[in-house]
């Protein structure tokens, strides 16, 4: 029995010396949930039809029938008339669980429509009451220095406000990237207790109050260490709010790079060190880029640290070490807590220019963050087949300088013990 | 950095693994030192978060004592300081916040998961992390300016519908009288309460739409074949499989909540008296007490204030730490973000 067994691949012969690659059975697509449940014109035509009648049921209560009033009101008890009659109407056709089901779906929708409203009302709502402050070039050319609380919108700007905004944020990014990713890397490779220990702790820091963040800068940076209250001070106070949310978003997308990347890299001989830099760091800088830029949104806007370490003034202040240096957010919130209305139309300006900045940020954020670790553009695929293409020339190259350089002592050895294998 | 095998290894029977032994070259060994330093670093500074404001708060604590915790006073030149009320009332806020925003977030991630057909889906996750990316400096003028006049409507009804629940009562406000004067209605704990919830519920929506979209497509279609609606399906499948997740994003909100500093500075008029009416004009937190009082403080008033910010740190750090444990111990919680 066992010789057979044995024997059996010797009469082959081949088939037992060939490499056999586990590709055969390719592993199971993962699961992928299923499209379930339909939506027939009948459903959106009664939907349709409920919600017109008790919109009309709702105008005659409030007109005609009842003394009720009210914007706020009125929505709410359309609502609560529009579900009673959307289940009465449903429970015609349908059976109870499915009365149910309608009914739910219906809250959700609404639930979520309810935040999207709100999200869009706070963005129209600033952007109609900064419209005024927005239209007047001035306003991003000037700073404050010029004008008083009295002074038409005409003159003074935040030229200022939004400098000091950028220079604030372009030294908190030079304070926090390299140690964040690094200790991203420390996280992710090496993979010990302490490892897991300083992931719980980073974790817990992401919900730091961001008032916390400014006092500490507050306690160490100015009262112990004797500095001025300057843009310095607020960066670093933004460092330590942007710190650990960039360390855990960048330590989730490296936890994405496949490890057979990293298992194929060390398998061919790299030091740890250049897997990261060449293979692992690579891979998931579109990630990398992503959460960066998620800090820089949260960083940006944060007042709360600024309040406390910064200072605020009305001229430019281009030098981040000494005297007071004021950002958008800042900016906003000193001035609509004066009691002109011009002067809260800046504020409402300095606010829409933050939110800008923060939508722009947020869009950059979501094209590059929009592909999975690992997957590649159309042109970073045309450049890594090119590089490919050079690699395999120069390698051919070198191979045929060995073989007409070092032939005689290479190929005798090699002789001998490949012939028989071949066929 | 080289690969051996032990060499007596060799003779051992196949089926046990191998024992491995790496020795790292010197360029390894200053990747290792130069990580593991990095991630020190970030320790040190966490830590040192806590250890300077306990330093810097340290003599107004052993001045006051342990009345730091029962005084409802802030008058720390007098000697007469503790954050009673002050905590009290951050908490009212923080609760009033998570429970406007706790329905929304959990309907708007069950929406997002299982009610919106697949081409939206991107849209909506896009607008909710977009609702938790806007500073909250905006929202601290939306709401003073706009939501703050169409609010104080809401409270009046509440008031006068509902002032016999003790909560909904306001001292010195007549809902008959129609020349009732609106100011008792504003700067109060539910308007602040209702901004905090703009920012708290995307946060706690992202947690739970990440922990939602992980139930296993086998239980969900078991459901499905099972005869169940897609409400039955949520009950018994999405709900129980994602609870984890809407305990631990549910605290993450309220740490992010009890931490809100320029919104809330923004809309309510300080008052130092515990009460629970939470539609009575007047309110209190910790971090708009540090944001107003930090500049005019005396050394010994700072410290006080260090105190504060030191209690503050304190409970969002346990908030925090339970709603990762949370998240962490729940099915669904080993790969997921929070």
């Amino acid at each position: 029995m066992a010789v057979t067994d044995l024997e059996a691949p010797a009469v082959d012969g081949a088939p037992s010396r060939r490499t056999v690659l586990p590709g055969n059975n390719p592993p199971a697509a993962p699961a992928v949930a299923r499209v379930l449940g339909k939506w027939s014109k009948d459903d959106s035509l009664l939907l349709a039809g409920v919600v017109m009648s008790s919109l009309a049921t709702t105008a005659l209560l409030f007109g005609r029938l009842t003394p009720l009033s009210g914007r706020l009101g009125f929505v709410v008890v359309f609502f609560g008339i529009f579900l009673v009659t959307y289940a009465v109407m449903t429970s015609f056709t349908e059976s109870g669980p499915s009365v149910v089901d309608r009914v739910m779906t219906a809250l959700l929708t609404s639930a979520a429509m309810v935040a999207m409203f709100a999200l869009g009302s706070v963005i129209v709502y600033v952007l109609y009451r900064s419209f005024d402050a927005l239209i007047h070039l001035n306003f991003y050319t000037q700073d404050l220095s010029q004008a008083g609380p009295l002074t038409p919108l005409t003159e003074g700007g935040m030229l200022h406000a939004i400098a000091g905004t950028l220079i604030m944020t372009f030294l908190s990014l030079i304070f926090t990237v390299p140690l964040a990713v690094t200790c991203a890397v420390f996280l992710n490779e090496s993979g010990s207790r302490s490892a897991s220990f300083v992931r719980t702790v980073v974790t817990a820091m992401t919900a730091l109050p961001s008032i916390v963040a400014g006092l500490f800068i507050f306690a160490t940076f100015i009262l112990v260490l004797g500095f001025e209250r300057s843009g310095l001070a607020a960066s670093l106070a933004i460092s330590i709010m942007m710190l650990p949310i960039i360390i855990r978003a960048s330590d989730v997308v490296l936890r994405l790079v496949p490890g057979s990347l990293r298992e194929a890299s060390s398998a061919l001989g790299a030091p740890k060190w250049r897997t990261v830099w060449h293979v692992v760091l690579p891979t998931a800088r579109s990630g990398l880029t992503t959460s960066v830029i998620l800090g820089v949104a949260r960083g940006i806007g944060e007042t709360a640290p600024i309040l406390l370490t910064a200072g605020y003034t009305s001229t430019m202040n281009l030098n981040p070490r000494s005297n007071a240096m004021v950002s958008l957010p800042l900016a906003a919130f000193e001035l609509v807590r004066s009691p002109q209305p011009d002067q809260i139309a800046r504020g409402f300006g300095a606010a829409a220019l933050l939110m800008i900045l923060v939508l722009i940020l947020f869009s950059i954020a979501r094209l590059l963050g929009g592909r999975p670790v690992g997957h590649l553009s159309q042109r970073q695929r045309r450049k890594r087949a090119q590089q490919s293409i050079d690699d395999l020339a120069r390698i051919e190259r070198q191979r045929n300088l060995r073989e007409h350089g070092l032939s005689p002592m290479s190929s005798p050895q090699h002789a001998p013990a490949g012939a028989p294998n071949r066929r | 950095m080289t690969t051996t095998l032990r060499e007596n290894d060799v003779d051992a029977p196949a089926a046990a693994p191998r024992e491995l032994v790496e020795l790292q070259g010197p360029s390894d060994r200053a990747f290792t030192a130069i990580t593991t330093t990095s991630g020190l670093i970030v320790l040190a500074l966490m830590g040192a978060v806590g250890i300077f404001l306990t330093f810097e708060a340290f003599d107004a604590l052993r001045s006051v004592g342990f009345s730091f915790l029962t005084t409802q006073k802030w008058e720390p030149d007098r000697n007469e300081f503790g954050i009673a009320s002050i905590l009290w009332f951050t908490i009212l806020i923080a609760g009033v916040a998570v429970a406007i925003a706790l329905p929304i977030a959990i309907a708007t991630a069950l929406f997002i998961v299982e009610v919106v057909p697949a081409r939206f889906r991107s849209w909506f996750v896009a607008l909710v992390d977009l609702m938790a990316a806007v500073p909250s400096v905006v929202y601290g003028l939306w709401g003073l300016f706009l939501l703050q006049g169409q609010a104080i409507g809401l409270s009046r009804w509440l008031n006068s519908w509902f002032g016999w629940i003790p909560i909904f009562r306001v001292d010195g406000a007549d809902p008959g009288s129609p020349l009732a004067n609106a100011t008792v209605y504003s700067a109060s704990t539910f308007i602040a309460g209702l901004v905090v919830a703009m920012m708290v519920m995307p946060i706690q929506c992202v947690v739970m739409r990440e922990v939602f979209s992980q139930v296993p497509p086998g239980e969900r279609e078991g459901a499905f074949a099972l005869g169940s609606t897609r409400w039955g399906m949520i009950r018994v499948v999405t709900l129980p499989f994602g609870r984890g997740g809407i305990i631990g994003g549910t605290m993450l909100g309220l740490g992010r909540a009890l931490g809100e500093t320029i919104a809330v500075f923004l809309i309510i008029s300080p008052r130092f008296d515990i009460t629970p009416h939470v539609l009575e004009a007047g309110s209190n937190s910790v971090s708009a007490l540090i944001a107003l009082r930090y500049n005019e403080a005396s050394g010994f008033g700072l410290s006080a204030l260090f105190a504060a910010g030191l209690a503050l740190f304190a409970i969002t750090l346990v908030v925090n730490f339970t709603a990762s444990w949370f998240v962490a111990r729940s099915r669904s919680g080993a790969s997921s973000e929070a």
